[in-house]
């Protein structure tokens, strides 16, 4: 379904802006406090046909129907979890934009948490070595402290630095 | 004639850069002449792709429908600008657009790298050849841009009516500049990879070029973002699209870049992992450019149909990065880490916003590869904009919370208690101004404040940075103009940068949360109400265009201070396409904006009205446009010219390094 659209839509560059119509007065709910919820919800589904976009921003046939359907589930008393799992059930997750935690999205959730925490390890490691003064000069290091000293100072690269 | 003069010399340039990157990568221990030669080459494959892109202005200027690509994607009617544009409106015409920034940065090398050692010069020169080779013969093998019909057609097809738009004049030339822009640092990365010469003065060298690109990619991306607001018709400004992430990741990465460049440049020290930068910043670029093409990632942008093609590039793709990353693999053992420094220092704040920006940049980079990967193995998930809201989200306060430090700690070691105490003052007034907020905006219990409480933290803490080194309020006034101008103006635009940051993150907190709409139908004559404003529907004005069909919805905006503005919101339909488009009537008051869309015809004489009010959005893009006032101003920096310094400071880095 995806290619269809991306055949429909033959873009370039890094946003092309495709003509999107959102919600129509016509679907939205009256209590506001439903319909806000609604909107928070449609937010959070694919419109299936389309490119990325959620149900409350796309103009398609499908989006209408999901649109229509998550305000009935609403209105039929369901919380929010509910109205997603019952989209959930007839679309497939890939409905979903935000993916559920399962095992097979586990490298998706866990990949920023694992890579802070490695990271801030490592660095934490090399703190903690760097705090003892570094080893007594090796000869060479002697030797290239003597050849500072002379008055021809050679640039030095960072092979041969002193530290 | 001219087209195949330009298609001649496309083809040329190719040979020239082939030649220039074999006999540079083999002789470039060999100084003098060949170095000479690889300038000469550098230029001369710019000089060729610039008459290869005035020969296909030029067709497309003068509606020249034998040109297979200007009968695809340009129209006679089409105004002038949108002619010239057009040329980069398919992915053939990019690819040459793409080409010709890469020889431009190639010769602006060649002119302004006269000081630099000639064997780096020569490795640099024959790395950005045999990219203009790779690339160059990409296009003319797989999308030549120069293919004639015959016979010409009348009249061309239209150039699709969303890219009929002054953005794409200026989106993807700045967008392009950008990425391409990082090829030099990535020529640079692997020059010093293969020549040794890793140290301070090669920082030096390479972070004006890193500075340049990332000003103009900070500069597309906003523009982008803001061609997809006021384009796409309900006042989306950021999506987490495939293509988006790709122009994003890049920044992130070249951010990243920047500020371990500096480490490297002053202190001599995070040598491997700036070299890393400049190969993944670039490789970011790359994927941004070319993944986009493959039809890999199925997105709205995904134009390249071709399989070949997209095999071509991922050949391509793979050769360079994974070039890079071997060749980094072997000589990244051989370089040693440079100057000591406490880890509460100028050198560890620098690291940490590199922690948080790289990891930020995973984080990006898996959601937007992790769904391909899964559908390979026969799983389709969706990974959109509330993933990464929370993802990127969640490390980026940290960045921020952190951000005012660092530029108030000492190199090698900082004072933590007397900087916290220094930037007392810009937390208190940050604080002052996110409760003001808080009450202004009805104390509702949400974490708006809380973000707008960082980007007031982050600009307060740019400007207490510029109180600090001009010593305002404890010398007099004049005095302190005086060290205000005598500032660096790499210091003066470190604070702007972070001053624009904090602009930004205040115009996105605000937007996401205190954003208003109202979706109703409207006949002639009704009036309707939104945050204080008044709209009365004047009526309907459908005269067309040159190429489109129109209905413009004319409304009355009354302002809550009075002042009235007259505006239309369009409705386009263009004749050849038959494609619809909407045109949204956008208001600016203040920093904030108004937002109307006229939507399809309902019962009667009324239509389906939608209209926003984003407060403080316009903080988003002025943000950027700081930022990237900030990288130009720090440019124009004496001692950070673009090009390479004196030679006298390139035989001497270490002064510098050991301050």
């Amino acid at each position: 379904m995806r290619r269809i659209a991306s055949l429909a839509l033959a873009l370039m560059l890094a946003f092309a802006p495709a003509a999107a119509l959102a919600v129509n007065p016509g679907e939205m709910l009256s209590d506001p406090g439903l319909e806000a919820r609604a909107e928070a919800i449609g937010q959070t589904l694919r419109c299936l046909v389309c490119q990325n976009e959620s149900i409350e921003a796309s103009d398609a046939d499908l989006a209408h129907d999901l649109r229509v359907l998550v305000r009935e589930r609403l209105k039929a008393g369901d919380s929010d979890e509910q109205v997603k799992q019952y989209i959930v059930d007839r679309y497939g997750e890939f409905v979903l934009l935000q993916p559920v935690f399962a095992i097979h999205t586990l490298l998706l959730w866990l990949a920023a948490p694992l890579l802070i925490l490695l990271g801030g390890f490592v660095l934490w490691r090399l703190a903690r070595r760097h705090v003892p003064p570094s080893a007594p000069l090796t000869p060479e290091e002697v030797e290239a402290l003597e050849s500072l000293a002379s008055p021809r100072v050679e640039p030095v690269d960072d092979d041969h630095h002193l530290l | 004639m001219t087209i195949e003069l330009g298609h001649f010399a496309l083809i040329l340039a190719f040979a020239v850069a082939t030649m220039s990157a074999i006999v540079g990568f083999a002789f470039w221990r060999t100084e003098g002449r060949i170095t000479v030669y690889v300038r000469q080459a550098a230029i001369l494959q710019f000089v060729l792709v610039a008459a290869a892109f005035a020969a296909l202005i030029n067709a497309f200027v003068g509606s020249d429908f034998s040109l297979a690509l200007a009968y695809e994607h340009s129209h006679s009617l089409m105004p002038l600008i949108y002619k010239v544009t057009s040329v980069w409106g398919s992915h053939e015409g990019s690819m040459v657009l793409w080409i010709s920034i890469l020889v431009g940065f190639g010769a602006a090398v060649a002119v302004f790298g006269r000081n630099l050692p000639q064997d780096l010069l020569t490795l640099v020169l024959a790395m950005q050849a045999l990219l203009v080779a790779a690339f160059d013969g990409f296009t003319i093998f797989t999308s030549n841009p120069f293919l004639r019909l015959n016979p010409a057609p009348l009249e061309g097809q239209d150039l699709n009516p969303v890219l009929q738009d002054i953005g794409l004049a200026i989106h993807p030339p700045l967008l392009y500049t950008g990425y391409v822009g990082f090829s030099i640092c990535f020529s640079f990365a692997i020059a010093a990879l293969i020549s040794g010469r890793i140290d301070a003065a090669w920082a030096r060298w390479v972070r004006p070029w890193a500075l340049l690109s990332w000003c103009f990619l900070t500069l597309g991306i906003a523009m982008g973002s803001y061609w997809a607001y006021y384009e796409l018709g309900w006042g989306g400004w950021w999506f987490w699209d495939p293509v988006e992430n790709a122009s994003f990741m890049p920044w992130l990465a070249g951010t990243a870049l920047l500020h371990s460049a500096l480490v490297m440049e002053k202190r001599n020290a995070l040598k491997i992992w700036t070299i890393f930068l400049s190969i993944i910043t670039f490789s970011l670029s790359l994927l941004g450019t070319f993944l986009v093409r493959s039809g890999v990632l199925t997105s709205i942008h995904a134009f390249a149909t071709d399989p070949t093609r997209g095999i071509v590039i991922l050949v391509l793709l793979a050769l360079f990065i994974g070039g890079a990353f071997t060749l980094f693999a072997m000589r990244a053992s051989t370089l040693r880490a440079g100057g000591l420094f406490a880890p509460v220092s100028r050198e560890g704040a620098l690291i940490l916003n590199n922690l948080f920006l790289a990891t930020g940049l995973a984080a990006v980079l898996v959601g937007t590869l992790y769904p391909l990967i899964l559908e390979a193995f026969g799983r389709t998930i969706s990974v959109g904009a509330p993933f990464f809201n929370l993802t990127f989200g969640a490390l980026m306060v940290p960045l921020l919370l952190l951000l005012p430090l660092g530029p108030f700690l000492a190199w090698k070691r900082g004072d933590l208690v007397a900087v916290t105490q220094r930037l007392a003052g810009a937390a208190i007034a940050a604080l002052a101004i996110a409760i003001v907020v808080f009450f202004i905006a009805g104390r509702s219990i949400s974490l708006a404040p809380l973000g707008m409480l960082l980007g007031f933290w982050v600009a307060c803490g740019a400007i207490a940075d510029l109180i600090d080194r001009t010593k305002l309020f404890r010398i007099a006034p004049a005095e302190s103009w005086r060290r205000l101008a005598g500032l660096p103006r790499s210091a003066l635009s470190t604070a702007i940068a972070h001053f624009g940051l904090g602009i930004s993150v205040m115009g996105i907190v605000a937007t996401s949360a205190w954003s208003s709409e109202l979706i109703t139908t409207a006949a002639p004559g009704q009036t309707l109400a939104l945050a204080g404003y008044t709209l009365h529907f004047d009526g309907i004005d459908d005269t067309p265009g040159p190429n489109y069909e129109a209905e413009r919805g004319l409304f009355t905006i009354t302002a809550p201070g009075g002042g009235t503005q007259q505006v239309d919101a369009e409705k386009r339909v263009y004749t050849v396409g038959r494609q619809p488009t909407t045109e949204a009537a956008i208001e600016t008051y203040g920093f904030s904006q108004l937002y109307l869309q006229l939507g399809e015809k309902g019962q009667g004489d009324a239509y389906v009205v939608r209209v926003w009010f984003k407060p403080f959005v316009t903080f988003i893009w002025f943000g950027a446009l700081i930022m990237a006032f900030a990288g130009f101003l720090s440019l124009s920096d004496r001692r950070l010219r673009v090009g390479a310094p004196r030679r006298r400071e390139a035989e001497a880095p270490l002064p510098e390094a050991a301050e």
